[in-house]
């Protein structure tokens, strides 16, 4: 992607995941939204749903999303996840059951965060 | 020779009640014992006795249970020199584990021997806790860090050793066996070497300790030291047993109560060894944990045990050798039962996971041994480790699953690399097909 006005990457020590992403946003609305990854599988699922759920959103309507998601992969909340309501994100539900790996879900939506707030480099995993 | 068809892996079994766990709906086949030993009913009935009826500080009390215990904690120093055949108990150090005995070692060098110029040798297979240690010794005093190369196999590079090794070299720190890769290195060897240039040697003993008898009257090296976890013994001690004039002459590492023989503001002396090295109140509970480990691994046919983590080490090299896309990480001759290996390119965290659906415990990740894997070009494998206390037909459960992540990886892989939704999506179903909690149903 040549073409964008947010970028950061997410690391993560433990296992050396490491995401790439990159945000357009035009006057509030995410325009596109890519990402390059070197990860496992739960991160890279999780990346590409994350494009796929915020792409044209708005800023705010995509918080709620990264709310949700947050919400949904909660060990306190034990949330069920509704298929019709959540869409294809409520598959990161079932990732609540080895909460090692819920990091790994997490952090295309943490590097997201970071993007949109100008950070270029993430670390997960000390909080 | 023991037959290993004669070693009663099931009467050794029956000691470890953890083993009746079961995970996620499956028997839990502990596949992890060099992460961690599981622990006998021995180790844990002398935990509950001391804390229950034994309970006292030890070398500061004139009461009953106070003796009991100090009695208790050296005689598990003499235990602990007899276990690794020494003669002298005053050699023996309690500490944390390997990583506090090398950090001790580091530390002592750093104030008293190592000075600008100096060459600290280490190899390309250590353990990060004989990595850093010697890293910050060397930021510290101008000294340099040498590392041996291992070739292909993850076998040391035995001419670059001695290429390196010069009058420079202050000290020789190296891994018994390798917690990654299972090497066995050829630690006479590399000591006689290392002598022959009056140069010291400390032999990281943590993996080899559980798998075969050890004696450092045998090997002839300087400072050797292990975790008690690792055999078998509690978490949070650990052994470091160093000759008697090198004790002597490194410097305190920590300080405080119990390390003193008289504080005074205008200056303090110290006990003699071990008491110097040892501040503050010890692990008293973990020595007298670590005191039934010893005494459990010594009724032990360790002969047999040994042939028999072979025959578990054998079967499971073959089993996945047969799996397509699976390499094996670590093929060198001598090997301890440790194996290291990836399939396709799946993340060594997903098959970890994918095995853990099946009660199955790996390790997977760098396993602390960040520089060895990149020298793999990897940065994650998975690994398993196999005890004696694992049945002799091993479950099939874990290979099973081994060939399921095999194809799955067939399945789920893109051409280009590139992420497809479709793919992934279907990735997480399948690896939590068996667990997921969404209503509704989703339609491809």
């Amino acid at each position: 992607m040549t073409h964008y006005t947010h970028t950061a990457e997410g690391y993560n020590p433990l296992c050396g995941d490491t995401i790439h992403l990159f945000l357009l946003l035009n006057d509030g609305r995410i325009e596109a939204l890519q990402f390059k990854a070197a990860c496992c599988a739960i991160c890279k699922a999780s990346a590409s749903m994350m494009t796929d759920a915020l792409d044209g959103k708005s800023v705010d309507q995509a918080a709620a999303v990264f709310e949700r998601v947050a919400e949904l992969l909660s060990t306190d909340l034990l949330q069920t996840a509704d298929l019709s309501v959540d869409g294809e994100i409520a598959a990161l539900a079932g990732v609540r059951k080895f909460p090692a790996r819920i990091k790994c879900a997490m952090l295309p939506w943490h590097t997201y965060k970071a993007a949109l707030q100008g950070d270029a480099r993430l670390v997960i995993g000390e909080t | 020779m023991t037959d290993p068809l004669t070693f009663d892996y099931r009467r050794t079994r029956a000691d470890f009640p953890i083993l009746d766990t079961t995970v996620r709906g499956n028997p839990l086949t502990y596949l992890d014992s060099a992460a961690t030993a599981q622990k006998p009913l021995a180790v844990l009935a002398a935990l509950d006795r001391y804390y229950r009826v034994e309970n006292a500080n030890i070398h500061r009390g004139v009461h009953y249970l106070s003796e009991q215990a100090t009695d208790a904690y050296e005689m598990t120093r003499a235990k602990a020199a007899q276990f690794i055949d020494v003669s002298d108990p005053d050699e023996i150090v309690f500490v944390r584990g390997a990583t506090e005995g090398i950090n001790l070692i580091a530390h002592g060098f750093t104030e008293s021997v190592l000075q600008a110029g100096d060459e600290i040798l280490i190899t390309h297979m250590e353990h990060h806790a004989n990595i850093v240690p010697w890293q910050i010794a060397a930021q510290k005093t101008g000294a340099l860090l040498k590392v041996v190369p291992v070739d292909e196999r993850g076998v040391l590079d035995m001419q670059a050793f001695e290429r390196l090794l010069n009058e420079r070299t202050k000290l020789v720190s190296v891994v018994h066996v390798s917690n990654a890769l299972g090497t066995i290195n050829p630690i006479k060897a590399i000591i006689e070497k290392a002598h022959a240039l009056a140069v010291p040697v400390l032999v990281d003993g943590a993996q080899s300790i559980p798998h075969m008898p050890v004696s450092m009257a045998d090997l002839g090296c300087d400072f050797f030291v292990f975790s008690g976890h690792k055999i078998l013994g509690p978490t949070g001690i650990g052994v470091l047993w160093g000759k008697r004039q090198w004790l002597e002459r490194l410097p305190p590492y920590q300080s405080g109560g119990d390390m003193i023989e008289k504080v005074d503001f205008e200056g303090t002396s110290y006990k003699p060894i071990p008491g110097k090295f040892e501040a503050g109140t010890p692990h008293i509970a973990g020595v007298i944990g670590l005191s039934a480990a010893f005494d459990y691994m010594n009724q032990l046919d360790r002969a047999g045990a040994l042939q028999h983590e072979h025959a578990l080490l054998c079967a499971a090299t073959e089993q996945l050798t047969a799996i397509n896309g699976l390499r094996i990480i670590g093929t060198a001759p001598d090997k301890a039962s440790v194996i290291s290996f990836q399939i396709d390119d799946i993340h060594a965290h997903d098959i970890g996971t994918f095995l853990d659906a099946g009660g199955v415990a790996i390790r997977a990740g760098h396993h602390c041994t960040q520089p060895l894997l990149k020298r793999f070009g990897l940065s994650a494998t998975a690994r398993a480790s196999f005890a004696f206390i694992m049945i002799s037909k091993m479950s099939s459960v874990w290979w099973l699953r081994c060939i399921r992540c095999s194809n799955f990886s067939l399945n789920a892989s893109t051409k280009d690399g590139l992420p497809c939704q479709r793919i992934f999506t279907n990735s997480i179903r399948i690896l939590f097909s068996s667990t997921i909690n969404v209503r509704g149903t989703m339609v491809h």
